[in-house]
This record gives structure tokens, C-alpha cells and sequence, in this order.
């Protein structure tokens, strides 16, 4: 699969939306993450890869609240959000995330999925909710979807239908945990291709996925981790090309045959 | 066998109040039965401390006990330590009693079928504890049960039969008393099967059409 | 001066009494709930049958004690059957036959269910790796099939011990009964009794069924949770 490399210079800034400082993760007896330290400026790409079980998705799923950490520090704009009086619904709806499974609701139609958070949890007008959903909708080319339900749909379909719902929510970053690891070969294009499109946007993102072209395409940063500790931060082509560690080229000797 | 239809269609009368007393019975049997169900549930989903005792030891109480007893125990028993209640209300007492525990596991269980990947993707979206029970998680944990409902609606509306024991003028102990003075007792079996089959077999087919109704509305199938 | 309710259950040989009336009770349940499995586990090995006609008249069968009320189902057997075939059964005998023939229904719907859920392909598998038919019952199917049904068939059993409780109604002197004769006996001097004594039936029913849904449970999630 070839990929258009996206412009790098144009997008980022210097602002530093994300700051993550010496965490530590435990479940249990077993430690899941240690010593994580990574900060992700506004328009920054941060590709997570690494070997099942090295901790990349619970370092994502720490990063909006659905994991605790027992050590460390979460910043998001410059303020600590691991402490217990954080107001985690009031911070999701700025740090929007998409799960392996979709998780669409199966109950509501797609339209309905995708409008419940804006109007319910951020109190907007309902037209204007629908405005946004209906042009987001289009965008991913399912605007004539709008009233089925998650059922009659595709896999691929549903990933781009939970995408949208996440970005309704007008988030300032997009975690992707894996999206395309539950997709038929054939529905993973449509799905990166969002994530692509996104990523022209300026849309600040942290994406853990196996999708090794697309990481190097889309990445501004590749992080590595491996055994829950970060291995190697590095530019894509600099990753992909000549790594600086050696489990990191174990890693990547994997997906050559 | 000859049946005395005569005698059959004299005594319609009375065999109609008595299944509409059965069916009232029936109803607000049901009807409490799933209000406590439903708060039970809630209580034991949230792990609610002390409640959540409470209730399932209430749980385990009515469900390892037959009913006759309960029934027993409330209007001979209870009546002796002052608190008088009459045969209806002792009926659906115990009903409700019984029935509330049913209907409890009923909703639980549903609740519980409620995924925990479906809860945080209510919560990555930014819904309150609140807002995901309501939107999320009842709407989903209510068509799992809608079958074990259903099986609980039948299963009171036939324990009804018993409570004639403790003097409510119903199907049983009509036919018991048409049998004693008249001994007509296959006109009497014969319109006491009847009334069952005319009250539960509908309720059947129905709660089936509902829930295949429901399934479909879930996965499509 | 009136004894404290409670020992009405003490004195004389009341309790002695309530145990006997026991007895009847775990007679008829026991009984029942033998000759039940083994009607129902016939049955439901004749109701996997791929005959629409067989297989519809078990489901009848089966659908006649669901709808039913047991409660009218000793009425029938009682006053009916026995009035039908001018002879004389006791209130013992009817409901055993009332119990096995809603424990065999049941019992068989429960067989039937276990014996068409086992996986397909593990008796293919099973046949690929040459094991015989006899093998293939002894080793993958029994065990798998008994395990479906175990949980289920405790339950039944439970509540068929409960539904005894019935019998009292149509005459029988299980322990029902003898507590209310020990209610009546005991009427003047110790007014409370009835409280006393119904409720020691209902620890008493407890007693027995609660370890039974346990275990029932137990075996539910050991096995297929």
C-alpha cells in the first residue's frame, strides 16, 4: 500500500496540548507501564507501535480516564488531570477517543449514535448539532446511512459512523486505539483514509495501530514501547529506515518476510 | 363423556368473576412485582452497601420457599401478631413478594448483558453516570429481559392458582366448591382448564411474538 | 398464663409429628424427581427425533404442564381421573404421578436441549480421530451433555420440592398439614402458633432448597459460566 505523505511543516505548533511525566501503571502485582514520559504538541501525530502486550492501548485508555495510574502525571493544557476532583466527563468530551469495536449503540440509528453526546452531554441546539453530523456524515460518505441502524452496517462503515461521533464532540485531540484491527482487509482503506483526512485538517492525534505504512505515513513521531516502557521516539523515517534500538528492528523485522 | 351443558353454562357466571379476579390478582401481582424487581436491580447493579444484603438475602428467602407457605405464614401467621390483612391483600403481598425476586433476577441480568466496552464508549463521549444508565445501558439491558419478563408474567399469573388456599374466591375454589355440592366435576375441571387456557395461552403467544419482535430489533435476525 | 409461642414447637410430639409429615413431603419428592429423570431422559432422547409429528407431541406434552397450573393438575388427577376411572387413589399417589409426569416433561425439554447444543464439529473431530460410537458418547458427549444439564435439572428439582407444598391441598398430611392440626390443637393456649409453625415450615423449606440453588449455581458457573 503506497501512501501520500502528509505535509509536516504546515501543520504543527509549539503549543503542548498533552504532557505525560514518569507514569506508572500497575494491574495488580503486575506493572503495565513504567516511567512513560511523552508530550504531544497541538497538530503533533503520535504514532504508539509495539509488540502485543506491551501496553500501548492501556497508555491510551490512561490518557482519557478510563485506566488509573498509580504513578506520575497527566497534564493536558498545563493542568494535572490525575488527581481525584478531575471532571472526567468535562475533559473527554475534549480528548475523544475510538475503540477497536466500534461500539456503536446498537439501540439508536446512526444519526441518533452520533447526536446523543452534543445534545445531551454539551447541551447544543439540536439543528445545529444535525447540521454538523449531517456534514461529517458526507464527509465520510455516509450521509445516506443516517437512519439505519449499526446492525445493517458493515464493519468499515461503523468505524468511520464512530469516528464522526467522536468528532461531533468538537475534541481538540483523537485517540485511535487499534480502529482497524477488527476490519476486514478490504474496509481498512476506507477507515484510514478519515484518519488521513484528519490528519490534512490539523487534528492533534495519538494512533495505535499495526498498520505499519500508514504509521509511517501519517506520523510526525513513532513511539515505541515495548514491555510497557517507551523504547524509542523517533521520526518515521528515521524508525522505519534505520532504528535506534535493536528490539525496535526485532520489531519491525516481524512484517518483513 | 357427556358434559352437562346446561350446568356448564349456568355456572359461567361465577367462573367469570372468579378469572377476573385471578387476572386482577395477576396484574397487580405483576405490576409490584416488577417495581421491586426493578429497584432490586438497580440497587444490586451499583453495589449499593448494605441495601445490596438485604436484598439479596430477601432474594434467596423468596425464591427457596413455596408460596403456599408464604401465603400461609402471612395471613394466618402474621394476623396472630396483630397486623390484619385481608385475603386480597395477603394475595398480593405475597405475590408481589414472590414475584419481585424473579423479577429482580430478570432485570439484573439484563443489566448486566450491558457490556462493559458499551459503558465506556458512553463515557469517552462525555455522559454522565446518570445519562448512561438512561441512554445507554437500560435501553439495551431492557430487550435481554424482555424474555425472562415475560416467563415471569406467566409464572405469577399460574401461582395465582394457590392462592384459593387462603380464601380467595377464585378459579380453584369454585371448581372445589361446584365439585363438593354439586358433583358435577367434569363440568367443573372442564371450565377450570378452559379458564387457564383462555388467560395464559394468549399471554404466550404473545410475549413469543415480542420476543422475537425485540431480538430482531437487537441483531436483526 | 400462655406459653411463649415458640414452644409450641417443642412440646409433646409436635416436633416428632412435624418430621413425619416431613417424611411424606421428601417421599413424594423424592420419588417424583427419580422416576422423573428417567422418564424425562427417555423422552428426550425420543424428542430429538427428526419426525415433525414426534417432536410436536412431545413439545405439546410439555407446553400442557407449562400452561397449566400444577395446582390444576392434581385438582384433575384427583377428583377427575379418579371419578372417570371409578377408583379410589389417595392424595399421596396422585401427586406422585402428577410430579413425575411434569418432571419427565420438563426433564425431557431439558435433555432434548442438551443433547441438540452440543458442537457439531466436536463429534466430527471426534469421528476423524477414529473414535468409535460408543467412544464418542462415553468421552465428548456424556460428559458435555451432563454438564448442560446439571445446573438446570438441580433447578428443576428444586422447584419441584417447593411445588409439594401443594399436596397439602388436595389432602395429603405432609408436614403442611400437621403444623396446621398442631395450629388447631393448640389454638387456646398458645395463640401465636400459627406464626411459630408456619414459619418453622418455611425455614424448613429453606433449609432444603437453598443449598440445592447454590449448588445449582455452583455447578452453572464451574461448568458453563
Amino acid at each position: 500500500m503506497e501512501w501520500l505523505g502528509v505535509s509536516i511543516v504546515d501543520r504543527k505548533t509549539d503549543e503542548v496540548l498533552l504532557e505525560i511525566k514518569g507514569l506508572y501503571k500497575k494491574y495488580d502485582e503486575t506493572t503495565v507501564l513504567e516511567d512513560i514520559n511523552l508530550s504531544i504538541k497541538k497538530g503533533e501525530i503520535v504514532v504508539v507501535l509495539g509488540p502485543s502486550g506491551c501496553g500501548k492501548s492501556t497508555l491510551l485508555r490512561c490518557l482519557n480516564g478510563l485506566e488509573k495510574i498509580q504513578k506520575g502525571d497527566i497534564r493536558f493544557h498545563n493542568k494535572s488531570i490525575v488527581n481525584n476532583d478531575v471532571n472526567w466527563q468535562e475533559i473527554r468530551q475534549r480528548i475523544g477517543m475510538v475503540f477497536q469495536n466500534y461500539e456503536l449503540f446498537p439501540h439508536m440509528t446512526v444519526i441518533e449514535n452520533i447526536i446523543l453526546g452534543p445534545i445531551k452531554v454539551q447541551k447544543r441546539k439540536k439543528s445545529e448539532v444535525m447540521e454538523q453530523a449531517r456534514q461529517l456524515l458526507d464527509r465520510v460518505g455516509l450521509l445516506d446511512r443516517q437512519n439505519s441502524y449499526p446492525r445493517q452496517l458493515s464493519g468499515g462503515q461503523k468505524q468511520r459512523i464512530a469516528i464522526v461521533r467522536a468528532l461531533c464532540m468538537n475534541p481538540e485531540i483523537m485517540l485511535f486505539d487499534e480502529v482497524t484491527a477488527s476490519l476486514d482487509p478490504e474496509m481498512v482503506r476506507e477507515v484510514l483514509d478519515v484518519i488521513l483526512g484528519l490528519a490534512k485538517q490539523g487534528m492533534t492525534m495519538v494512533i495505535v495501530t499495526h498498520e505499519m505504512s500508514f504509521a509511517r505515513a501519517v506520523a510526525d513521531k513513532i513511539v515505541f514501547i515495548d514491555k510497557g516502557r517507551i523504547c524509542e521516539i523517533s521520526e518515521p523515517q528515521e524508525f522505519f529506515e534505520k532504528p535506534k534500538t535493536g528490539r525496535a528492528q526485532q520489531f519491525l523485522n516481524i512484517f518483513q518476510y | 363423556m357427556n358434559l352437562n351443558w346446561q350446568f356448564i353454562i349456568d355456572s359461567l357466571p361465577l367462573y367469570l368473576k372468579a378469572a377476573w379476579t385471578t387476572l386482577k390478582l395477576g396484574f397487580w401481582g405483576i405490576l409490584i412485582s416488577s417495581i421491586i424487581g426493578f429497584v432490586c436491580s438497580i440497587v444490586l447493579y451499583f453495589k449499593v452497601k448494605v441495601l445490596k444484603t438485604v436484598i439479596q438475602v430477601y432474594i434467596e428467602l423468596s425464591r427457596n420457599t413455596p408460596l403456599l407457605i408464604q401465603l400461609f405464614f402471612l395471613y394466618f401467621g402474621l394476623t396472630k401478631l396483630g397486623v390484619a390483612l385481608s385475603e386480597t391483600a395477603c394475595a398480593i403481598i405475597g405475590l408481589s413478594f414472590l414475584g419481585g425476586s424473579y423479577m429482580a433476577e430478570a432485570f439484573r441480568s439484563g443489566l448486566e448483558a450491558v457490556s462493559k466496552t458499551q459503558i465506556e464508549s458512553g463515557l469517552s463521549i462525555g455522559l454522565s453516570k446518570t445519562q448512561l444508565v438512561r441512554y445507554v445501558v437500560l435501553p439495551q439491558a431492557f430487550s435481554v429481559s424482555v424474555p425472562s419478563i415475560g416467563a415471569n408474567c406467566i409464572f405469577l399469573l399460574k401461582e395465582t392458582s394457590i392462592v384459593g388456599a387462603i380464601a380467595v374466591v377464585d378459579l380453584m375454589n369454585v371448581t372445589k366448591d361446584l365439585i363438593g355440592i354439586y358433583y358435577q366435576t367434569f363440568e367443573a375441571l372442564f371450565m377450570l382448564v378452559v379458564s387457564y387456557l383462555i388467560m395464559i395461552l394468549p399471554l404466550s403467544l404473545l410475549l413469543t411474538w415480542l420476543e422475537r419482535k425485540v431480538r430482531y430489533a437487537e441483531f436483526g435476525n | 398464663m400462655q406459653s411463649l409461642g415458640i414452644s409450641v414447637l417443642f412440646k409433646g410430639m409436635n416436633m416428632q409429628r412435624l418430621f413425619q409429615g416431613l417424611m411424606v413431603t421428601v417421599r413424594i419428592a423424592f420419588i417424583s424427581i427419580i422416576f422423573g429423570s428417567l422418564l424425562g431422559i427417555v423422552l428426550g432422547v425420543i424428542w430429538t427425533s427428526k419426525s415433525k409429528w414426534i417432536r410436536s407431541a412431545c413439545r405439546l406434552y410439555l407446553e400442557l404442564f407449562r400452561i397449566i397450573p400444577i395446582l390444576v393438575w392434581l385438582f384433575i388427577m384427583y377428583f377427575g381421573v379418579t371419578t372417570a376411572l371409578n377408583i379410589d387413589l389417595s392424595g399421596e399417589t396422585v401427586s406422585v404421578i402428577v410430579f413425575t409426569l411434569w418432571g419427565a416433561a420438563e426433564m425431557g425439554d431439558i435433555v432434548r436441549g442438551a443433547l441438540e447444543s452440543l458442537p457439531k464439529h466436536q463429534i466430527e473431530s471426534g469421528k476423524a480421530l477414529g473414535f468409535s460410537f460408543w467412544d464418542l458418547y462415553r468421552y465428548i458427549l456424556i460428559p458435555q451433555a451432563v454438564r448442560r444439564m446439571l445446573p438446570v435439572s438441580i433447578n428443576l428439582a428444586t422447584r419441584m420440592i417447593k411445588t409439594t407444598s401443594l399436596v397439602v391441598l388436595i389432602g395429603v398430611i405432609d408436614v403442611t398439614k400437621v403444623g396446621q392440626q398442631i395450629i388447631e390443637l393448640s389454638r387456646l393456649e398458645v395463640p401465636t402458633a400459627s406464626f411459630w409453625v408456619y414459619g418453622f415450615v418455611f425455614i424448613l423449606y429453606f433449609i432444603i432448597c437453598y443449598p440445592l440453588s447454590r449448588l445449582s449455581r455452583v455447578l452453572e458457573n464451574k461448568w458453563n459460566g
